[in-house]
């Protein structure tokens, strides 16, 4: 089996699970608890925040642990519209293609009042610094835009995008979800004020997740109930989850300078190979991106069918049409690139990891060619292309 | 449990009827590259018999196996049946779809329908000879 969807999620490495089930067998006291085996669950998930903040630069007091990407993205915006509220600033800048973790969220506080500009990402997927500058107004609370794009993989200049915001004197978030762990990141370097994090992406386990939060900024909680988390984020902590993620992270970082030029390579020759059948697109910067992301449109063909048949080959990969998703739209990312719903259907994202091989990825080079000539062999509308009744678009 | 039923699957891998019909007597094609779903019949009728079918589809795995059942269901039957085919028929055929995939066998029923009033206007415009 080739997994080629660790965009979606990974699989644990053994130290995370390890880790997890010693977590779970020794230290199952509540950290809230004086007693010793409390304080001993206290200790573990103290050890993890500081491994946590040392892996990103940041002080073990300025890590929150959550449930994952989509609440630390919650947090961090509803909190920030909150306390800009107060001082009568209701205007939020972000982009057209982040996670709907913050797309959601946005959509929620422009029913309550607040005005959202969204980023043109441009046809590479790449924000320009400049237009955020330009975007930021007397009334603007918060700067939300992502780290590297879910989808298409794109690494934003989160660095700029943080040194206009801190020039501005406005908060500055990021999801980081899709970059935590797979790129170096520096949250003092790059002048991040929040930054969200989930350990699944990671070789970490579902449903923990982290939330940085810079000294000095405010920070207000979601989840009412005991004083966790310094009173930030209320519910006894999952101790063997938090162990695990910073195992995970740990890990992850060691390996980057390792791992990230052999992935890039294989990614650059997915993106060769993929690029030689007729009629497809790379989507998004093909060199801005994340080391094991690969994403392309293929003409005429449907990205369910595509998936399905990969699937057969042994393939595990991910598409944003509309079908795939369950939706009546394509992905919102891709038509947020420019491509017509036409082109957006057909699309197919691999991403992945170190344990694929050269010949992994000449296999699925192979696999998707013929799967999409096959599948375009019965495409009335390859047939009208082909025949010259209608113009290609790719 | 999976996406799909073992029939959706093995209409989807395996799809029966595929291709056009160079003579055909009754083409429709329904849906639209906007919605994700583009299915084209192609029908030869002897008689007022649906003697060949054949399609071709631009879709997901569902509407793929829902033209390729459809056209199973009315290969060899007469023309007035196939006008009564239901989309319900061509789901329970494939063991039922999951409910958002429903509209794939609503496509297959519009385009066989579409194909046999495209057959029927040609006779009624004296275009092709009634068979």
């Amino acid at each position: 089996m080739i997994y080629a969807d660790n965009a979606a999620t990974t699989k644990m490495s053994d130290a995370a699970v390890n880790t997890m089930i010693n977590a779970m067998r020794e230290t199952f006291g509540n950290p809230s608890s004086l007693y010793t085996v409390g304080q001993r669950a206290k200790e573990v998930i103290e050890k993890a925040r500081e491994d946590i903040a040392s892996v990103i630069g940041a002080d073990p007091g300025e890590i929150y642990f959550t449930s994952g990407g989509s609440e630390s993205d919650n947090q961090a915006i509803i909190s920030a519209a909150r306390l800009g509220m107060k001082k009568g600033k209701k205007h939020i800048v972000s982009s057209a293609f982040e996670h709907h973790a913050v797309l959601n969220t946005l959509n929620k506080l422009e029913k309550e009042g607040f005005e959202v500009t969204l980023l043109d990402v441009h046809e590479n997927g790449i924000i320009d610094p400049a237009e955020v500058e330009a975007a930021i107004r007397e009334d603007t609370c918060l700067v939300t835009v992502m780290y590297a794009n879910n989808e298409i993989g794109t690494i934003q200049p989160i660095g700029e995008i943080g040194e206009v915001c801190r020039k501005k004197g406005v908060v500055f978030h990021t999801d980081a979800v899709q970059a935590v762990g797979h790129i170096p990141i520096n949250v003092k370097d790059e002048n991040i004020d929040m930054m969200s994090a989930s350990a699944h992406k990671f070789r970490g386990p579902k449903g923990i997740g982290f939330l940085y939060v810079k000294k000095g900024v405010r920070l207000l909680s979601l989840i009412e109930g005991g004083e966790q988390e310094r009173g930030k984020r209320a519910g006894t902590e999952n101790v063997p989850a938090i162990a695990a993620m910073a195992e995970a992270l740990k890990e992850s970082a060691a390996a980057i300078s390792n791992v990230l030029p052999v992935i890039s390579a294989r990614r650059d020759r997915l993106i060769e190979g993929l690029g030689e059948i007729p009629h497809s697109i790379l989507n998004g910067d093909p060199v801005r991106r994340l080391p094991g992301n690969v994403n392309f449109c293929f003409e005429a063909i449907e990205g369910e069918s595509l998936l399905l048949l990969l699937d057969d080959k042994g393939i595990q990969a991910s598409s944003g049409s509309a079908c795939a998703s369950g939706s009546l739209d394509p992905s919102h990312v891709l038509m947020a690139l420019g491509r017509v719903h036409d082109v957006a259907h057909g699309s197919l994202r691999l991403s992945i990891d170190e344990n694929i091989t050269d010949s992994d990825v000449e296999f699925i080079i192979d696999s998707v060619r013929q799967t999409v000539e096959y599948l375009r062999s019965f495409s009335p509308i390859w047939r009208d292309l082909v025949s010259g009744e209608k113009e290609f678009i790719l | 449990m999976a996406l799909y039923s073992e029939k959706v699957m093995d209409h989807f891998r395996n799809p029966r009827n595929v291709g056009i019909i160079e003579d055909a007597d009754g083409v429709g094609e329904v849906g639209n590259a906007k919605c994700g779903d583009i299915m084209k019949m192609y029908l030869k009728i002897d008689d007022g018999v649906i003697s060949d079918v054949k399609f071709e589809t631009f879709g997901c795995g569902s509407a793929i196996a829902s033209s390729s059942m459809a056209t199973e269901l009315i290969k060899g039957k007469p023309v007035e049946d196939a006008m009564e085919l239901t989309n319900k028929a061509v789901a329970e055929a494939l063991d039922g779809l999951p409910a958002y995939k429903m509209h794939c066998s609503v496509l297959a029923e519009e385009a066989i329908r579409s194909a046999i009033d495209d057959y029927n206007s040609k006779i009624n415009q004296g275009k092709a000879p009634e068979k």
